[in-house]
């Protein structure tokens, strides 16, 4: 058969589409399962067990009319919703599916992560602050705060692991954890990038910025059509990018558990990391179902009293253990 | 310190275990009813769409006395009297606007004859407003409804063509109140 080789067209071509096709099956997903976690059903009327609700969806979202509010600054207000699915695209680009697959492979790789997750918080900040409402501008304020803050201790908390691993190439970290997963020693480092993870992709239960419930919406309200179809979208690619990204760190990548490898290393590395993606976008889903917004000051004083703490402390720890082996 | 710190595992432990219990509802039944699908028991005595039934013999039996629609707390019953050459009571037209009536059963309840009742339909949606409206020849069924035995005729002292005074159920020839005088 032919070879996979990382960054040749194909390659782009088929993590460009997979990348997509799950985010946007996410929604389907997302909702399923949201119903079966809370004893419904849910969409399950289009097509097999409601699959096509994504095209449905789709149609719906694409059809409505696209408003821009005449009181919104116009080319802040269009471009605010364009940022965040390209910069995820982007960040997904770096990620490491399986030996030869991948967009491309950069040496900074984590840094790229940070970089596009932080750029991407001008999307918030930009789609609030042009809609000229106040709620929009309470939530991008929210938004703004969140992610700055979540974004200090989850750096920190994954240096751990580009201690363990002497790199910053994602392929290298995976490589390196062939013989034990990074959750065994950075399991502190695993639970405060879990929580950051969740924060920066605006899930819940960190979903302040757009907290309906209190303001209506946050830095989307004005937001309609294929413009607020963008945000989500990019949310859920977030998601993906975040799933894609924690097996990568911690639960040994493209690596088999227990020795359970099959075929040759291209299929069984894309089906180990299929299930591990999988399971934690369902685990995602699960805290969505599961558990209740904090408060806001809850959350900053959550963030920098415990998460800080607890990944400055596992920081210092690995790096005391690791100059220690080394004599 | 320790104080601290144990009260943030406690937090952390109730969040585990929240997220534990949601997780198994996956293997709960649903507790949704899949409605076209699957349609629910209706309770006869559901009050849904409004039927005109007929006696036992065949006959209508409104006699257009009005009082449905004297009860009706929303106005949404119209009807005309006429009478047959037999002398029979009923109506001309009879109208009623579904997309007025509340289904509160009143008319049922004012109905003398048995003749308005309400049944356990309750699927009424319309694609055109004016479908709401439904005329006597949309509601009159071929059979007694709720009520099998009941004939109006046979029990009150009217006279119609066929039965005379004094010749329904339970009821007395009529005195000749002259033959009465001392």
């Amino acid at each position: 058969m032919f070879s996979f080789e990382v960054g040749s067209l194909l390659n782009i071509a088929v993590v460009l589409g997979a990348g997509l096709a799950v985010s946007v099956m996410m929604i389907w997903v997302e909702r399923r399962f949201l119903g079966f976690w809370s004893d419904r059903l849910g969409p399950n009327r289009v097509g097999p067990f409601g699959i096509f609700q994504v095209i449905a969806d789709a149609i719906k979202m694409l059809f409505k009319e696209d408003w821009i509010p005449p009181f919104s600054d116009k080319f802040t207000f269009v471009l605010a919703p364009m940022i965040l699915p390209i910069v995820m695209l982007m960040a997904l680009a770096v990620i490491p599916f399986a030996p030869g697959v991948g967009v491309m492979d950069l040496n900074i790789g984590l840094l790229w992560i940070f970089a596009m997750a932080g750029l991407a918080s001008y999307s918030t900040m930009l789609g609030g602050l042009a809609s000229n409402n106040k709620f929009s501008l309470l939530g991008s304020l929210r938004g703004t705060g969140q992610m700055i803050s979540y974004e200090v201790f989850m750096g920190i908390s994954i240096l751990g692991v580009v201690i363990l691993a002497d790199s910053f190439t994602l392929r290298d970290i995976v490589e390196s954890q062939r013989d034990g997963w990074y959750v065994v020693p950075q399991f502190f480092g695993f639970i405060v990038f879990t929580v950051a993870g969740l924060a920066e992709s605006h899930r819940w239960p960190f979903d302040l910025p757009e907290s309906e419930a209190e303001i209506i919406s946050g830095y989307n309200t004005e937001y309609s059509g294929m413009k607020f179809g963008l945000f989500m979208i990019g949310e859920y690619i977030a998601m993906v990018v975040m799933a894609l990204l924690m097996p990568v760190l911690f639960f040994g990548g493209w690596h088999a558990p227990f020795g359970l490898e099959f075929g040759t290393p291209l299929i069984s590395g894309l089906f180990w990391m299929s299930v591990k993606a999988g399971f934690f976008l369902l685990f995602f889903i699960l805290v969505r179902a599961a558990l209740v917004r904090p408060r806001y000051d809850q959350l900053m004083s959550y963030g920098w009293l415990v998460m800080l703490p607890l990944s400055l402390i596992n920081l210092l720890v690995t790096g005391a253990i690791v100059l220690y082996q080394a004599g | 310190m320790f104080k601290a710190i144990g009260k943030q595992i406690k937090i952390i432990w109730s969040q585990i275990v929240t997220l534990w219990l949601v997780f198994l509802h996956l293997f709960k039944k649903a507790d949704t009813v899949e409605y076209p699908d699957v349609q629910p028991y209706m309770f006869p005595r559901w009050r849904g769409r409004i039927v005109l039934t007929r006696d036992p013999d065949g006959e209508e039996r409104c006699v257009a006395c009005n009082l449905c629609a004297v009860a009706c707390p929303v106005d949404c019953i119209a009807l005309q009297k006429t009478e047959d050459e037999n002398g029979r009571w009923y109506p001309e037209f009879f109208r009623i606007n579904f997309s007025r009536c509340i289904m509160c059963g009143f008319c049922e309840e004012a109905c003398p004859t048995h003749a308005i009742q309400l049944t356990p339909d309750f699927e009424m949606a319309e694609y055109v407003r004016q479908d709401m409206v439904w005329e006597k020849e949309h509601m009159l069924i071929n059979g007694t409804g709720k009520y099998h035995d009941y004939n109006f005729y046979r029990v009150a002292g009217k006279a119609i063509g066929g039965k005379g005074k004094g010749e329904a159920r339970n009821e007395l020839p009529p005195v000749d109140r002259r033959s009465l005088l001392p």
